[in-house]
C-alpha cells in the first residue's frame, strides 16, 4: 500500500502501538528544569543522553555575555545555571552561554547537522516543527513528556492524521517562505492542522532554500500543526553534507527513499496557488489575522478581531503601508538564519534607518554570527543604523532584556503577534526579512516588489 | 497524579477564542524552576482589565482552540494551581490538551453550543468514567481517548507504564535504532 512520508517515519520508529522511539531530543533552560527534578526525586537516570542536546537560549542576554553568572536578572541566571547543573549531572552535552555552538535550539540542531532526514526529534518547545524541513518527523512536547523521553527516549502518541498542503506555481518576486506560510496561515486558520502532520509540497517548496524550508515548518504549529515536514531532496542533501554530526557518506538510497509514495491517501488535502501570493502582514494578535501588504486593515468580523484591532491601536481601512513602526527586530526561530540575514542586509546595503526607528538583528547561533561577520554583514547593518546582537531568542519573547516597550509597534520576522508576546502592550506585525529591512529604513511598511 | 473521575461545581467563564499559552501565564513566569505557585500569575495581563471576572470554581468553560501557541507545561500548571479541576471547551489546541491530560487537569471537548449553554448553566458534573458531562438538566456525552481515559482514572504515572515495556524499547535499540547522530561525540 502507498505510504506517505510520515507514515513511513512513523512506522520505523513504533516501538509498541502508540509508543514512539525518538532519535533526538533537544533540551533547553525553560521547559526542562522541573522534568530533571521529576527524574532526580524518582532515582531515574538520563536513558540515552548520547541521543539528548542542549542549549541555552530563551533567557540568553544578546549583549555578548560568555558566562551564566553574567546575566543580571536573577531568575534567569538560575534558570540558565540549572541547565548547566542538571546536564552535568545527567551527562547530557549542553552547549550553554559562551559556547561556539551556542543559539537557539532549532537553530543549531540543523547547523550542527544533528538534524537528519527520516529522524523523529522533540524538543520542550513548539517550534520544533522547524525539523521537518529535512523530512524528519519533528515537534514540540511538554514538561512532562521532556521527563518522559529522557528517562525511556519514547513518547505515548497517538498516530496524528495526516494533512498535504500542495502549493500550485511559484512564488513571485520578493515573495518569500515566510509570506507563503503566513499566506497559508490566513488561508487554513489558526486550528486549521489541529491534529495533523502537514506535509508541504508542490514546486514552490521544492524552489525554497533550506532555510525557507525551516521557516515554513517552523511555522506549523500557528496554523495548529502538530508537525511540518518536507520531503527531502537534493536540496537538503547538499546542505547536510559536511557538518559535524552529518554521515559520511550520506545514506542517500535511504533518504531518497524518503517521499510520500504515489497514491498516498492524506486525511485531508489542501491547495494553495502559490503564484497568488503577495508579501503578507499580520495586522492582529493571531498570525492568522494577516494580510497582503497591498490591502488595508480589514473590517472587523468578531469580537476577536475587534480586541485585536483595539489593542494593536488600528482602525479598519488603514492602509498597511502607512502603519508607523517604532522598532525592527529580525531574528528568531523562524528567520534568524544566514540566509535570511543575507536577504535582509541586502535590502539595507548602503542606506540608512528612518530616524524614528530603534532596528535590530539577533543571529539566531554564534555560528550564524561568525558566520555573517566573515561576510561582512555586521558591517552592512551596522552602517545603515542596526543594533548587531549576539545569538538568543532575544525580542521573539522577551523572557530576557530584550523587550519592546508598552504600545510600541514593532515589525518582526518572528512567528507569533499574540498579545504582549514581545512585551506587555508592545505590538507585533509579523513579516520576512526582507519586508521588515526594508520597513527599517522607511518607518513604515513598503511593498518590497515596487521599491528601489 | 492524583486519579480523575467525578469533577463537580461552579462554572468560570471566559468567552473567548484562541485563547494562547502566552495570555494564560506570560513569559515573565516562566523563569521559575518548580512547578508550583503559577496560579497566582494566571492571565496576569488581563487579570487587570476591567470587568475581569474569573473565580477560582472547578470549571472552566471557554472558546475554541484553547490553548494555542507555546507548549509551556506552566499554562496547565497555572490553572490547576488557581484551582480548575477540568477545563470544557469546542476545541483545544494539540499540545495544551496532551500537557494537560499528563497533569490530570481533565479537558472536555463538547460542542460549540453546548458550551455556550454550559456557560448560562454555571453549574456542571463531568463525568469521565461514564463520558458524560451534566448541566440544566442535560446529559451530553464527550469523547477522550479511552488510553487517556484509563491514566485519569487510574492515575497512572506514564513513565511507570512505558517502563513496563523495557524489554520493547531495548529490542527496538538493539535491532532498529538509526546510527547516529550521536551528541556526545560532538566537539
Amino acid at each position: 500500500m502507498p505510504q506517505t512520508l510520515f507514515d513511513k517515519i512513523w512506522e520505523a520508529h513504533e516501538v509498541a502501538e502508540s509508543l514512539l522511539y525518538i532519535d533526538l531530543h533537544l533540551v533547553h533552560e525553560v521547559t526542562s528544569p522541573q522534568a530533571f527534578e521529576s527524574l532526580r526525586l524518582a532515582g531515574r537516570p538520563v536513558r540515552r543522553p548520547d541521543r539528548t542536546l542542549a542549549t541555552a537560549d530563551h533567557n540568553v542576554p544578546t549583549d555578548g555575555s560568555t558566562a551564566a553568572a553574567q546575566i543580571r536578572d536573577r531568575l534567569s541566571r538560575v534558570q540558565v545555571e540549572t541547565l548547566e547543573g542538571n546536564c552535568r549531572e545527567f551527562g547530557v552535552p549542553a552547549y550553554s552561554i559562551g559556547s561556539a555552538h551556542q543559539g537557539i535550539v532549532h537553530v543549531i540542531g540543523p547547523e550542527l547537522g544533528v538534524t537528519q532526514p527520516g529522524m523523529t526529534i522533540v524538543c520542550g518547545d513548539s517550534h520544533t516543527s522547524t525539523h521537518g524541513a529535512f523530512g524528519a518527523l519533528a515537534f514540540g512536547i511538554g514538561t512532562s513528556e521532556v521527563e518522559h523521553v529522557l528517562a525511556t527516549q519514547t513518547l505515548q502518541q497517538r498516530k496524528p492524521k495526516s494533512m498535504r498542503i500542495r502549493y500550485e506555481g511559484e512564488l513571485g518576486y520578493g515573495v518569500t517562505a515566510k509570506d507563503l506560510i503566513l499566506g497559508t496561515i490566513g488561508r487554513i486558520g489558526v486550528a486549521g492542522g489541529v491534529g495533523h502532520v502537514i506535509e508541504y509540497a508542490g514546486p514552490a517548496v521544492e524552489g525554497l532554500s533550506m532555510e525557507g524550508r525551516m521557516t515554513v515548518c517552523n511555522m506549523t504549529i500557528e496554523g495548529g500543526g502538530r508537525a511540518g515536514m518536507i520531503a527531502p531532496d537534493e536540496t537538503t542533501f547538499e546542505w547536510v553534507a559536511g557538518r559535524e554530526a552529518a554521515p559520511d557518506p550520506l545514506p542517500l538510497d535511504e533518504w531518497r527513499a524518503l517521499r510520500t509514495d504515489e497514491g498516498a491517501a492524506f486525511d485531508s488535502e489542501v491547495v494553495i496557488d502559490a503564484g497568488e501570493l503577495s508579501p503578507q502582514v499580520t495586522w492582529g494578535t493571531t498570525p492568522g489575522m494577516v494580510t497582503d501588504v497591498t490591502a488595508a486593515v480589514p473590517e472587523p468580523r468578531d469580537q476577536g478581531e475587534q480586541r485585536a484591532l483595539a489593542y494593536m491601536a488600528l482602525v479598519a481601512g488603514t492602509p498597511i503601508q502607512e502603519i508607523r513602526l517604532d522598532r525592527v527586530f529580525i531574528g528568531s526561530c523562524t528567520n534568524s538564519r544566514i540566509g535570511d540575514l543575507r536577504e535582509a542586509a541586502e535590502v539595507v546595503r548602503g542606506r540608512r534607518v528612518a530616524s524614528s526607528v530603534d532596528a535590530m538583528v539577533v543571529p539566531g547561533s554564534q555560528q550564524v554570527k561568525a558566520q555573517a561577520e566573515a561576510e561582512g554583514l555586521d558591517e552592512v547593518f551596522r552602517a545603515a543604523g542596526f543594533d548587531w546582537r549576539s545569538a538568543g531568542c532575544s525580542m521573539c519573547l522577551g523572557m530576557n532584556p530584550d523587550i519592546a516597550a508598552p504600545g510600541e509597534r514593532v515589525a518582526s520576522t518572528s512567528n507569533r503577534n499574540f498579545e504582549g508576546r514581545q512585551g506587555r502592550g508592545a505590538r507585533s506585525h509579523l513579516v520576512s526579512p526582507k519586508m521588515a529591512a526594508a520597513a527599517a529604513i522607511e518607518g513604515h511598511f513598503v511593498d518590497i516588489r515596487g521599491w528601489e | 497524579m492524583e486519579p480523575v473521575r467525578i469533577v463537580e461545581g461552579q462554572v468560570s467563564v471566559l468567552d473567548r477564542s484562541d485563547v494562547d499559552t502566552d495570555q494564560i501565564i506570560p513569559k515573565q513566569f516562566l523563569k521559575r524552576v518548580e512547578r508550583t505557585g503559577f496560579g497566582e500569575f494566571l492571565f496576569y495581563d488581563w487579570a487587570k482589565e476591567p470587568g475581569w471576572d474569573l473565580p477560582a470554581n472547578p470549571i472552566l468553560a471557554t472558546g475554541r482552540n484553547f490553548g494555542s501557541g507555546s507548549s509551556r507545561e506552566h499554562a496547565p500548571w497555572a490553572l490547576e494551581d488557581y484551582g480548575f479541576r477540568a477545563i470544557v471547551a469546542p476545541s483545544f489546541a494539540d499540545i495544551f490538551y496532551s500537557n494537560c491530560t499528563k497533569i490530570g487537569l481533565l479537558p472536555v471537548v463538547l460542542p460549540e453550543t453546548d458550551v455556550k449553554e454550559l456557560m448560562a448553566a454555571g453549574h456542571a458534573r463531568i463525568d469521565l468514567e461514564e463520558q458524560e458531562v451534566a448541566f440544566a438538566g442535560r446529559q451530553v456525552p464527550f469523547e477522550i481517548d479511552p488510553e487517556i481515559a484509563r491514566r485519569l482514572l487510574e492515575g497512572l504515572d506514564d513513565i511507570g507504564v512505558t517502563l513496563q515495556q523495557a524489554g520493547a524499547i531495548d529490542a527496538y535499540e538493539a535491532e532498529r535504532e538509526r546510527a547516529g547522530p550521536v551528541t556526545t561525540s560532538l566537539a
